[in-house]
Protein backbone atom coordinates (compact mmCIF):
# COMPACT_ATOMS: atom_id res chain seq x y z
CA UNK A 1 0.00 0.00 0.00
CA UNK A 2 1.72 2.90 -1.37
CA UNK A 3 0.36 6.70 -1.01
CA UNK A 4 -1.10 7.51 -3.96
CA UNK A 5 -2.16 11.51 -3.28
CA UNK A 6 -0.03 12.87 -0.24
CA UNK A 7 0.25 16.55 0.65
CA UNK A 8 2.03 18.64 3.35
CA UNK A 9 0.39 22.33 4.66
CA UNK A 10 -1.12 22.37 1.25
CA UNK A 11 -2.52 26.55 1.19
CA UNK A 12 -4.21 28.24 -1.72
CA UNK A 13 -4.87 31.93 -0.90
CA UNK A 14 -7.13 34.25 -2.94
CA UNK A 15 -6.33 37.80 -2.04
CA UNK A 16 -6.84 38.02 1.85
CA UNK A 17 -8.72 35.18 1.80
CA UNK A 18 -7.58 31.51 2.48
CA UNK A 19 -9.71 28.89 0.00
CA UNK A 20 -7.44 26.14 1.31
CA UNK A 21 -5.69 26.05 4.54
CA UNK A 22 -2.45 23.89 5.48
CA UNK A 23 -4.15 20.72 4.18
CA UNK A 24 -2.42 17.72 5.38
CA UNK A 25 -3.71 13.95 4.48
CA UNK A 26 -2.93 11.24 2.37
CA UNK A 27 -4.75 8.73 -0.19
CA UNK A 28 -3.87 5.08 -0.83
CA UNK A 29 -3.59 3.22 -3.17
CA UNK A 30 -7.04 1.47 -4.15
CA UNK A 31 -8.89 3.61 -1.81
CA UNK A 32 -12.35 4.95 -3.30
CA UNK A 33 -11.60 8.32 -1.19
CA UNK A 34 -15.26 10.42 0.01
CA UNK A 35 -14.07 13.96 0.13
CA UNK A 36 -16.95 15.93 1.68
CA UNK A 37 -17.62 19.44 2.75
CA UNK A 38 -20.04 21.70 2.31
CA UNK A 39 -20.34 23.97 -0.61
CA UNK A 40 -16.69 26.60 -1.04
CA UNK A 41 -14.99 24.73 1.41
CA UNK A 42 -12.00 23.86 -0.82
CA UNK A 43 -12.64 20.73 -2.07
CA UNK A 44 -12.54 21.80 -5.79
CA UNK A 45 -9.26 24.33 -4.98
CA UNK A 46 -8.16 21.37 -3.52
CA UNK A 47 -8.09 19.06 -6.91
CA UNK A 48 -7.45 22.11 -9.23
CA UNK A 49 -4.07 22.06 -6.92
CA UNK A 50 -3.29 17.85 -7.08
CA UNK A 51 -3.67 18.66 -11.10
CA UNK A 52 -1.44 21.38 -11.01
CA UNK A 53 -4.48 23.71 -12.29
CA UNK A 54 -3.80 25.87 -9.97
CA UNK A 55 -0.41 26.56 -8.19
CA UNK A 56 -0.30 26.64 -4.25
CA UNK A 57 0.72 29.56 -2.16
CA UNK A 58 2.31 27.15 0.10
CA UNK A 59 3.14 23.43 1.21
CA UNK A 60 3.78 20.40 -1.36
CA UNK A 61 1.85 17.85 -2.63
CA UNK A 62 2.71 15.00 -4.44
CA UNK A 63 0.69 12.71 -6.73
CA UNK A 64 1.61 9.33 -7.55
CA UNK A 65 5.11 10.08 -6.83
CA UNK A 66 4.88 13.73 -8.62
CA UNK A 67 5.17 17.29 -8.09
CA UNK A 68 1.64 18.74 -9.59
CA UNK A 69 4.06 22.24 -9.90
CA UNK A 70 7.01 21.10 -11.60
CA UNK A 71 5.67 17.98 -13.46
CA UNK A 72 2.17 18.28 -14.09
CA UNK A 73 2.32 16.72 -17.12
CA UNK A 74 2.52 12.90 -16.28
CA UNK A 75 0.09 13.34 -13.66
CA UNK A 76 -2.51 14.87 -15.86
CA UNK A 77 -1.49 11.61 -18.11
CA UNK A 78 -2.28 9.17 -15.13
CA UNK A 79 -5.33 10.59 -13.92
CA UNK A 80 -8.58 11.64 -15.14
CA UNK A 81 -10.22 14.58 -13.98
CA UNK A 82 -14.34 14.53 -14.40
CA UNK A 83 -15.23 18.66 -13.21
CA UNK A 84 -18.25 19.54 -11.64
CA UNK A 85 -19.94 20.34 -14.97
CA UNK A 86 -18.18 18.32 -17.39
CA UNK A 87 -18.01 20.18 -20.77
CA UNK A 88 -18.15 18.48 -24.30
CA UNK A 89 -18.20 20.05 -27.80
CA UNK A 90 -22.19 19.64 -28.61
CA UNK A 91 -21.77 19.86 -32.32
CA UNK A 92 -19.32 16.67 -32.34
CA UNK A 93 -21.00 13.19 -31.51
CA UNK A 94 -20.12 11.31 -28.56
CA UNK A 95 -17.30 9.22 -30.54
CA UNK A 96 -15.68 12.21 -31.52
CA UNK A 97 -15.47 13.96 -28.58
CA UNK A 98 -13.78 10.81 -27.16
CA UNK A 99 -11.56 10.58 -30.21
CA UNK A 100 -10.79 14.45 -29.47
CA UNK A 101 -9.39 13.49 -25.92
CA UNK A 102 -7.53 10.37 -26.78
CA UNK A 103 -5.59 12.27 -29.47
CA UNK A 104 -4.66 14.70 -26.86
CA UNK A 105 -3.50 12.05 -24.48
CA UNK A 106 -1.55 10.50 -27.67
CA UNK A 107 -2.90 7.51 -28.19
CA UNK A 108 -2.19 4.93 -30.70
CA UNK A 109 -5.47 4.88 -33.15
CA UNK A 110 -5.94 1.62 -33.12
CA UNK A 111 -5.81 1.67 -29.27
CA UNK A 112 -8.07 4.84 -29.17
CA UNK A 113 -10.85 3.19 -31.04
CA UNK A 114 -10.92 -0.11 -28.93
CA UNK A 115 -10.60 1.47 -25.65
CA UNK A 116 -13.40 4.07 -26.82
CA UNK A 117 -15.63 1.31 -28.11
CA UNK A 118 -15.05 -0.36 -24.72
CA UNK A 119 -15.62 2.96 -22.34
CA UNK A 120 -18.76 3.87 -24.38
CA UNK A 121 -19.96 0.10 -23.76
CA UNK A 122 -18.98 0.15 -20.27
CA UNK A 123 -21.44 3.24 -19.45
CA UNK A 124 -24.02 1.53 -21.56
CA UNK A 125 -23.87 4.52 -24.64
CA UNK A 126 -22.46 2.53 -27.54
CA UNK A 127 -26.05 2.60 -29.10
CA UNK A 128 -26.03 6.56 -28.98
CA UNK A 129 -22.12 6.80 -29.91
CA UNK A 130 -22.59 8.89 -33.07
CA UNK A 131 -25.62 11.38 -32.13
CA UNK A 132 -24.53 14.55 -31.00
CA UNK A 133 -23.65 15.46 -27.78
CA UNK A 134 -25.99 18.16 -27.69
CA UNK A 135 -28.97 15.95 -27.52
CA UNK A 136 -27.52 14.05 -24.31
CA UNK A 137 -29.71 13.79 -21.48
CA UNK A 138 -27.72 15.55 -17.84
CA UNK A 139 -27.13 11.46 -16.88
CA UNK A 140 -25.56 10.56 -20.39
CA UNK A 141 -23.31 13.69 -20.15
CA UNK A 142 -22.40 12.36 -16.67
CA UNK A 143 -21.57 9.19 -18.15
CA UNK A 144 -19.87 9.89 -20.97
CA UNK A 145 -17.63 11.91 -18.73
CA UNK A 146 -16.32 8.93 -16.95
CA UNK A 147 -16.15 6.70 -20.22
CA UNK A 148 -13.82 10.10 -20.97
CA UNK A 149 -11.65 9.19 -18.00
CA UNK A 150 -11.60 5.51 -18.96
CA UNK A 151 -10.18 5.79 -22.16
CA UNK A 152 -6.52 7.38 -20.98
CA UNK A 153 -6.64 4.33 -18.48
CA UNK A 154 -5.82 5.82 -15.65
CA UNK A 155 -4.44 4.82 -12.51
CA UNK A 156 -6.77 7.60 -10.52
CA UNK A 157 -9.49 9.47 -10.88
CA UNK A 158 -10.90 12.97 -9.47
CA UNK A 159 -14.87 13.10 -9.16
CA UNK A 160 -16.21 16.53 -8.35
CA UNK A 161 -19.79 15.90 -7.77
CA UNK A 162 -20.35 13.56 -10.32
CA UNK A 163 -23.61 12.67 -9.56
CA UNK A 164 -25.53 16.48 -8.67
CA UNK A 165 -28.73 17.22 -10.48
CA UNK A 166 -29.25 13.25 -11.68
CA UNK A 167 -32.43 11.46 -10.82
CA UNK A 168 -32.11 8.74 -8.94
CA UNK A 169 -31.32 6.02 -11.36
CA UNK A 170 -28.78 7.86 -12.56
CA UNK A 171 -27.10 7.94 -9.59
CA UNK A 172 -27.09 4.60 -9.11
CA UNK A 173 -25.73 3.72 -12.39
CA UNK A 174 -22.78 6.31 -11.67
CA UNK A 175 -22.31 4.84 -8.18
CA UNK A 176 -22.13 1.43 -9.31
CA UNK A 177 -19.82 2.95 -12.10
CA UNK A 178 -17.38 3.86 -9.66
CA UNK A 179 -17.49 1.17 -7.19
CA UNK A 180 -16.80 -0.90 -10.48
CA UNK A 181 -13.28 1.42 -11.58
CA UNK A 182 -11.90 0.67 -8.12
CA UNK A 183 -13.15 -3.10 -7.85
CA UNK A 184 -12.22 -4.45 -11.19
CA UNK A 185 -9.73 -2.33 -12.29
CA UNK A 186 -7.76 -1.21 -9.07
CA UNK A 187 -8.07 2.55 -9.81
CA UNK A 188 -7.90 4.71 -7.11
CA UNK A 189 -11.11 7.48 -6.31
CA UNK A 190 -11.48 10.56 -5.36
CA UNK A 191 -15.19 11.30 -4.82
CA UNK A 192 -15.87 14.58 -3.92
CA UNK A 193 -19.13 15.47 -2.82
CA UNK A 194 -21.77 16.59 -0.11
CA UNK A 195 -24.64 14.24 -0.36
CA UNK A 196 -23.35 11.72 2.65
CA UNK A 197 -25.14 8.67 1.94
CA UNK A 198 -23.53 8.01 -1.74
CA UNK A 199 -20.41 8.70 0.39
CA UNK A 200 -21.21 6.37 2.55
CA UNK A 201 -22.18 3.66 0.15
CA UNK A 202 -19.07 4.08 -1.95
CA UNK A 203 -16.24 5.13 0.18
CA UNK A 204 -13.97 3.41 2.27
CA UNK A 205 -11.77 6.25 3.85
CA UNK A 206 -13.05 9.52 4.20
CA UNK A 207 -11.73 13.75 4.33
CA UNK A 208 -14.12 16.10 6.01
CA UNK A 209 -13.18 19.69 4.61
CA UNK A 210 -14.74 22.64 6.57
CA UNK A 211 -13.55 26.23 5.35
CA UNK A 212 -10.51 24.93 3.92
CA UNK A 213 -9.04 23.03 7.11
CA UNK A 214 -9.50 19.35 7.18
CA UNK A 215 -11.52 18.37 10.06
CA UNK A 216 -11.58 14.73 10.02
CA UNK A 217 -9.66 12.40 7.54
CA UNK A 218 -9.50 8.29 8.09
CA UNK A 219 -10.85 5.25 7.41
CA UNK A 220 -15.01 5.42 7.82
CA UNK A 221 -14.31 2.75 9.94
CA UNK A 222 -12.40 4.05 12.13
CA UNK A 223 -14.03 7.68 12.31
CA UNK A 224 -17.58 6.54 12.78
CA UNK A 225 -18.32 5.74 16.62
CA UNK A 226 -20.55 2.53 17.20
CA UNK A 227 -23.91 2.50 15.60
CA UNK A 228 -23.07 6.27 14.32
CA UNK A 229 -24.36 6.90 10.67
CA UNK A 230 -21.94 9.07 8.86
CA UNK A 231 -24.34 11.95 8.77
CA UNK A 232 -24.18 11.98 12.64
CA UNK A 233 -20.16 11.90 12.07
CA UNK A 234 -20.27 14.78 9.53
CA UNK A 235 -22.53 17.63 11.74
CA UNK A 236 -20.06 16.10 14.64
CA UNK A 237 -17.47 17.94 13.21
CA UNK A 238 -18.99 20.65 11.24
CA UNK A 239 -21.13 21.70 14.75
CA UNK A 240 -17.54 21.46 16.46
CA UNK A 241 -16.27 24.86 14.08
CA UNK B 1 -0.34 21.25 -29.86
CA UNK B 2 -1.36 19.59 -33.74
CA UNK B 3 -4.19 17.96 -32.62
CA UNK B 4 -5.98 20.85 -31.18
CA UNK B 5 -4.46 22.76 -34.48
CA UNK B 6 -6.50 20.42 -36.81
CA UNK B 7 -9.55 20.36 -34.50
CA UNK B 8 -10.09 24.26 -34.57
CA UNK B 9 -9.18 24.42 -38.09
CA UNK B 10 -11.88 21.73 -39.13
CA UNK B 11 -13.98 23.59 -36.92
CA UNK B 12 -13.79 27.00 -38.89
CA UNK B 13 -13.75 25.13 -42.30
CA UNK B 14 -17.52 23.44 -40.35
CA UNK B 15 -18.95 26.70 -39.01
CA UNK B 16 -21.92 28.08 -40.80
CA UNK B 17 -20.45 31.63 -40.10
CA UNK B 18 -17.21 30.83 -42.11
CA UNK B 19 -19.35 29.89 -44.57
CA UNK B 20 -21.66 33.16 -44.40
CA UNK B 21 -18.40 35.28 -44.15
CA UNK B 22 -17.07 33.75 -46.87
CA UNK B 23 -19.68 33.83 -49.28
CA UNK B 24 -20.07 37.36 -48.51
CA UNK B 25 -16.72 38.31 -49.30
CA UNK B 26 -16.51 36.24 -52.45
CA UNK B 27 -20.18 37.84 -53.69
CA UNK B 28 -18.65 40.99 -53.23
CA UNK B 29 -15.30 40.22 -54.71
CA UNK B 30 -17.01 39.65 -57.85
CA UNK B 31 -19.19 42.14 -58.15
CA UNK B 32 -16.39 44.27 -57.60
CA UNK B 33 -14.27 43.01 -60.28
CA UNK B 34 -16.97 42.86 -62.34
CA UNK B 35 -17.80 46.56 -61.78
CA UNK B 36 -14.20 47.93 -61.91
CA UNK B 37 -13.50 45.42 -65.24
CA UNK B 38 -16.37 47.72 -67.00
CA UNK B 39 -14.87 51.45 -65.38
CA UNK B 40 -11.63 50.00 -66.41
CA UNK B 41 -12.11 50.10 -70.36
CA UNK B 42 -13.53 53.39 -70.02
CA UNK B 43 -10.36 54.52 -67.57
CA UNK B 44 -7.52 53.32 -70.11
CA UNK B 45 -8.66 54.88 -72.92
CA UNK B 46 -7.51 57.95 -72.39
CA UNK B 47 -4.52 56.84 -71.44
CA UNK B 48 -1.33 56.58 -73.61
CA UNK B 49 0.49 54.02 -72.72
CA UNK B 50 -0.81 52.15 -69.17
CA UNK B 51 1.00 50.15 -67.46
CA UNK B 52 -0.03 48.10 -64.49
CA UNK B 53 -3.55 47.77 -65.72
CA UNK B 54 -3.89 44.50 -63.47
CA UNK B 55 -3.06 45.82 -60.57
CA UNK B 56 -5.86 48.79 -61.20
CA UNK B 57 -8.11 45.80 -60.64
CA UNK B 58 -7.73 46.02 -56.86
CA UNK B 59 -7.01 49.66 -56.62
CA UNK B 60 -9.40 51.17 -58.74
CA UNK B 61 -13.06 52.20 -57.34
CA UNK B 62 -16.03 51.18 -59.27
CA UNK B 63 -19.37 52.36 -58.06
CA UNK B 64 -18.67 52.16 -54.52
CA UNK B 65 -15.20 51.02 -52.96
CA UNK B 66 -11.72 48.99 -54.43
CA UNK B 67 -11.14 46.01 -53.15
CA UNK B 68 -8.18 47.08 -51.24
CA UNK B 69 -10.74 49.29 -49.49
CA UNK B 70 -13.17 46.87 -48.89
CA UNK B 71 -10.44 44.52 -47.39
CA UNK B 72 -9.15 47.51 -45.16
CA UNK B 73 -12.61 48.01 -44.05
CA UNK B 74 -14.20 44.61 -43.75
CA UNK B 75 -11.15 42.35 -43.02
CA UNK B 76 -11.09 43.30 -39.21
CA UNK B 77 -14.52 42.08 -39.33
CA UNK B 78 -13.51 38.71 -40.66
CA UNK B 79 -11.04 38.25 -38.11
CA UNK B 80 -13.11 39.22 -34.94
CA UNK B 81 -15.84 36.83 -36.29
CA UNK B 82 -12.79 33.53 -36.70
CA UNK B 83 -11.49 34.87 -33.07
CA UNK B 84 -14.17 36.31 -30.84
CA UNK B 85 -15.23 33.42 -29.11
CA UNK B 86 -12.35 31.40 -28.99
CA UNK B 87 -11.29 30.94 -25.13
CA UNK B 88 -14.25 32.04 -23.89
CA UNK B 89 -16.44 29.78 -25.32
CA UNK B 90 -15.03 26.62 -24.41
CA UNK B 91 -14.88 28.46 -20.98
CA UNK B 92 -18.47 28.78 -20.70
CA UNK B 93 -19.47 25.46 -21.94
CA UNK B 94 -16.72 24.10 -19.60
CA UNK B 95 -14.81 22.28 -21.92
CA UNK B 96 -11.92 24.34 -21.70
CA UNK B 97 -11.28 22.80 -17.95
CA UNK B 98 -11.07 19.16 -19.41
CA UNK B 99 -8.72 20.72 -22.05
CA UNK B 100 -6.34 21.40 -19.73
CA UNK B 101 -6.40 18.79 -17.48
CA UNK B 102 -5.24 16.66 -20.51
CA UNK B 103 -1.46 16.34 -20.62
CA UNK B 104 -0.70 19.37 -23.09
CA UNK B 105 0.97 22.17 -22.01
CA UNK B 106 -1.17 25.15 -21.48
CA UNK B 107 0.13 27.27 -24.39
CA UNK B 108 -0.84 24.79 -26.86
CA UNK B 109 -4.22 25.54 -26.79
CA UNK B 110 -3.36 28.98 -27.19
CA UNK B 111 -0.98 28.32 -29.97
CA UNK B 112 -3.36 25.93 -31.66
CA UNK B 113 -5.76 28.55 -31.98
CA UNK B 114 -3.95 31.12 -32.88
CA UNK B 115 -2.29 29.04 -35.71
CA UNK B 116 -5.19 27.60 -37.16
CA UNK B 117 -7.08 31.26 -37.12
CA UNK B 118 -3.81 32.30 -39.27
CA UNK B 119 -4.09 29.58 -41.81
CA UNK B 120 -7.67 30.11 -41.68
CA UNK B 121 -6.89 33.79 -42.92
CA UNK B 122 -4.76 32.64 -45.31
CA UNK B 123 -6.66 30.54 -47.14
CA UNK B 124 -9.34 32.69 -47.40
CA UNK B 125 -7.51 35.77 -48.80
CA UNK B 126 -5.52 33.44 -51.00
CA UNK B 127 -8.40 32.10 -52.26
CA UNK B 128 -10.09 35.60 -52.57
CA UNK B 129 -7.12 37.08 -54.28
CA UNK B 130 -6.80 33.82 -57.05
CA UNK B 131 -10.41 34.43 -57.73
CA UNK B 132 -10.07 37.77 -58.64
CA UNK B 133 -7.10 37.29 -60.72
CA UNK B 134 -9.42 34.81 -62.70
CA UNK B 135 -12.18 37.09 -63.11
CA UNK B 136 -10.07 40.04 -64.23
CA UNK B 137 -8.33 37.80 -66.84
CA UNK B 138 -11.94 37.13 -68.10
CA UNK B 139 -13.35 40.62 -67.85
CA UNK B 140 -10.69 43.30 -68.48
CA UNK B 141 -8.42 40.58 -70.93
CA UNK B 142 -5.06 41.40 -69.54
CA UNK B 143 -2.33 38.81 -68.09
CA UNK B 144 -0.40 40.47 -65.01
CA UNK B 145 3.43 40.53 -65.22
CA UNK B 146 6.29 39.08 -63.10
CA UNK B 147 6.53 42.45 -61.16
CA UNK B 148 2.54 42.15 -60.94
CA UNK B 149 2.52 39.37 -59.33
CA UNK B 150 5.07 39.45 -57.01
CA UNK B 151 3.17 43.04 -56.06
CA UNK B 152 0.20 41.10 -55.63
CA UNK B 153 2.10 38.49 -53.39
CA UNK B 154 3.40 40.94 -51.10
CA UNK B 155 -0.32 42.50 -50.76
CA UNK B 156 -1.30 39.45 -49.82
CA UNK B 157 1.18 39.14 -47.15
CA UNK B 158 0.60 42.62 -45.65
CA UNK B 159 -3.54 41.56 -45.71
CA UNK B 160 -2.84 38.14 -43.82
CA UNK B 161 -0.99 40.16 -41.50
CA UNK B 162 -3.65 42.69 -40.85
CA UNK B 163 -6.35 40.18 -40.76
CA UNK B 164 -4.64 38.61 -38.50
CA UNK B 165 -4.07 41.22 -36.41
CA UNK B 166 -7.78 41.55 -36.08
CA UNK B 167 -8.51 37.62 -35.09
CA UNK B 168 -5.61 38.19 -32.38
CA UNK B 169 -6.63 40.78 -31.22
CA UNK B 170 -10.61 39.17 -30.70
CA UNK B 171 -9.16 36.10 -29.21
CA UNK B 172 -7.47 38.65 -26.56
CA UNK B 173 -10.84 39.88 -25.55
CA UNK B 174 -12.25 36.31 -25.81
CA UNK B 175 -10.04 35.40 -22.99
CA UNK B 176 -10.41 39.02 -21.32
CA UNK B 177 -14.00 38.54 -20.96
CA UNK B 178 -16.22 35.76 -20.07
CA UNK B 179 -18.86 36.74 -22.22
CA UNK B 180 -19.15 36.01 -26.06
CA UNK B 181 -20.91 39.31 -26.54
CA UNK B 182 -18.92 41.56 -24.17
CA UNK B 183 -15.79 40.24 -26.35
CA UNK B 184 -16.99 40.81 -29.80
CA UNK B 185 -18.50 44.48 -28.73
CA UNK B 186 -15.63 45.24 -27.80
CA UNK B 187 -13.45 44.26 -30.63
CA UNK B 188 -16.13 45.93 -33.33
CA UNK B 189 -16.04 48.84 -30.88
CA UNK B 190 -12.32 49.08 -31.50
CA UNK B 191 -12.74 48.58 -34.93
CA UNK B 192 -15.30 50.69 -35.55
CA UNK B 193 -13.01 53.47 -33.87
CA UNK B 194 -9.97 52.62 -36.01
CA UNK B 195 -11.51 52.56 -39.10
CA UNK B 196 -14.25 55.35 -39.01
CA UNK B 197 -13.12 57.89 -36.04
CA UNK B 198 -9.13 57.77 -36.76
CA UNK B 199 -9.61 60.99 -38.64
CA UNK B 200 -11.37 63.09 -35.90
CA UNK B 201 -8.89 61.42 -33.38
CA UNK B 202 -5.95 62.24 -34.84
CA UNK B 203 -7.01 66.05 -35.70
CA UNK B 204 -7.92 66.72 -32.70
CA UNK B 205 -4.49 65.49 -31.70
CA UNK B 206 -2.68 67.38 -34.47
CA UNK B 207 -5.14 70.52 -33.06
CA UNK B 208 -3.45 70.36 -29.43
CA UNK B 209 0.15 69.31 -30.40
CA UNK B 210 0.70 71.86 -33.14
CA UNK B 211 -1.70 74.34 -33.40
CA UNK B 212 -2.70 76.42 -36.38
CA UNK B 213 -3.06 79.70 -35.55
CA UNK B 214 -2.31 81.23 -39.55
CA UNK B 215 -3.97 78.88 -42.15
CA UNK B 216 -1.53 80.89 -44.45
CA UNK B 217 1.46 79.74 -42.26
CA UNK B 218 2.82 76.77 -44.38
CA UNK B 219 4.94 75.64 -42.02
CA UNK B 220 2.25 75.54 -39.25
CA UNK B 221 -0.44 73.62 -41.67
CA UNK B 222 2.40 71.10 -42.72
CA UNK B 223 3.35 70.88 -38.67
CA UNK B 224 0.02 70.12 -38.09
CA UNK B 225 -0.77 67.73 -40.82
CA UNK B 226 2.54 65.73 -39.38
CA UNK B 227 0.97 65.06 -36.30
CA UNK B 228 -2.20 64.08 -37.42
CA UNK B 229 -0.53 61.72 -39.63
CA UNK B 230 1.59 60.09 -37.24
CA UNK B 231 -1.30 60.17 -34.47
CA UNK B 232 -3.78 58.45 -37.23
CA UNK B 233 -0.92 55.49 -37.98
CA UNK B 234 -2.09 54.30 -34.14
CA UNK B 235 -4.78 53.14 -36.30
CA UNK B 236 -4.16 49.59 -37.87
CA UNK B 237 -6.61 50.49 -40.81
CA UNK B 238 -4.92 53.44 -41.66
CA UNK B 239 -1.47 51.45 -41.31
CA UNK B 240 -2.87 49.11 -43.41
CA UNK B 241 -4.06 50.77 -46.30
CA UNK B 242 -1.19 53.10 -46.73
CA UNK B 243 1.04 50.41 -46.96
CA UNK B 244 -0.99 48.17 -49.60
CA UNK B 245 -1.88 51.36 -51.56
CA UNK B 246 2.12 52.14 -51.83
CA UNK B 247 2.26 48.63 -53.32
CA UNK B 248 -0.35 48.20 -55.45
CA UNK B 249 -0.36 51.76 -56.89
CA UNK B 250 3.62 52.28 -57.83
CA UNK B 251 3.29 55.36 -58.85
CA UNK B 252 2.76 56.67 -54.99
CA UNK B 253 6.37 57.39 -54.21
CA UNK B 254 5.77 58.11 -50.61
CA UNK B 255 3.02 57.48 -48.09
CA UNK B 256 2.54 61.34 -46.99
CA UNK B 257 -0.87 62.85 -47.81
CA UNK B 258 -0.19 66.03 -47.91
CA UNK B 259 3.26 66.70 -50.16
CA UNK B 260 4.26 70.38 -50.48
CA UNK B 261 4.99 71.12 -54.58
CA UNK B 262 5.36 73.81 -56.65
CA UNK B 263 3.19 74.65 -60.60
CA UNK B 264 6.35 73.58 -61.96
CA UNK B 265 6.92 70.78 -60.53
CA UNK B 266 3.67 68.85 -59.86
CA UNK B 267 3.46 69.72 -63.59
CA UNK B 268 6.87 67.65 -64.23
CA UNK B 269 5.37 65.04 -61.97
CA UNK B 270 2.31 64.72 -64.03
CA UNK B 271 4.18 64.80 -66.85
CA UNK B 272 6.85 62.21 -66.58
CA UNK B 273 5.19 60.01 -64.21
CA UNK B 274 7.67 56.78 -63.51
CA UNK B 275 6.62 53.69 -61.46
CA UNK B 276 8.37 52.83 -58.59
CA UNK B 277 10.54 49.53 -58.64
CA UNK B 278 9.01 46.44 -56.49
CA UNK B 279 12.32 46.39 -54.46
CA UNK B 280 11.24 50.24 -53.90
CA UNK B 281 7.89 50.10 -53.06
CA UNK B 282 9.02 46.79 -50.69
CA UNK B 283 11.24 49.26 -49.21
CA UNK B 284 8.73 51.77 -48.55
CA UNK B 285 6.53 48.61 -47.14
CA UNK B 286 8.66 47.54 -44.21
CA UNK B 287 8.10 49.32 -41.66
CA UNK B 288 4.47 48.92 -41.73
CA UNK B 289 4.84 45.19 -42.34
CA UNK B 290 7.11 44.90 -39.40
CA UNK B 291 4.76 47.34 -37.04
CA UNK B 292 1.33 45.33 -37.46
CA UNK B 293 3.90 42.24 -37.34
CA UNK B 294 4.82 43.71 -33.65
CA UNK B 295 1.22 44.06 -32.92
CA UNK B 296 -0.13 41.03 -33.81
CA UNK B 297 3.33 39.28 -31.72
CA UNK B 298 1.77 42.18 -28.78
CA UNK B 299 -1.65 40.52 -28.74
CA UNK B 300 -0.52 36.92 -28.86
CA UNK B 301 1.85 37.87 -26.18
CA UNK B 302 -0.70 39.65 -24.04
CA UNK B 303 -2.82 36.30 -24.80
CA UNK B 304 -0.68 33.98 -23.93
CA UNK B 305 0.73 35.72 -20.74
CA UNK B 306 -3.22 36.44 -19.43
CA UNK B 307 -4.14 32.72 -20.47
CA UNK B 308 -1.48 31.19 -18.73
CA UNK B 309 -1.94 32.97 -15.32
CA UNK B 310 -5.70 32.56 -15.76
CA UNK B 311 -7.11 29.68 -13.23
CA UNK B 312 -9.60 27.33 -15.31
CA UNK B 313 -12.29 26.06 -13.31
CA UNK B 314 -15.86 24.95 -14.14
CA UNK B 315 -18.62 26.32 -12.30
Amino acid sequence: MAAVIETQGLTRRYGRQTAVDALSFQVQEGDVFGFLGPNGAGKTTTLLMLLGLTEPSAGTARVLGFDPVRDPLPIKRLVGYLPENVGFYDDLTARENLGYVARLNRLAPDASRGNIETALDRVGLSDVGDKLVGQFSRGMRQRLGLAELLIKDPKLVFLDEPTLGLDPDGIHKILELILSLSRDRGITVVLSSHLLDQVQRTCNRIGIMVQGRMVATGLLSELTRAGESLEQLYMRHFQQR
Amino acid sequence: MATIFRKELSDHFASTRFLITFALVLMVAVVTTSMVGAHLREALEGMAKPSHVFLMLFTTSGQFFSLVQFIAFFGPLIGIILGFDAINRERNDNTLSKLVSQPIFRDAVINGKFLAGIVTVTLMLASLLLLITGLGLLTVGVVPGWEEAGRLAVYLLVSIAYVSFWMGLAILFSILFRSLATSALAAVALWIFFAFFIGFAADLVAHALAPVANARDAEQMVANQRVADAASLASPVVLYSQATSTILDPFRRTRQNLVMVGPMEKFSMDRFRNPLPLGQSILVVVPYLSLMIGLILACFGASYLTFLRQEIRST
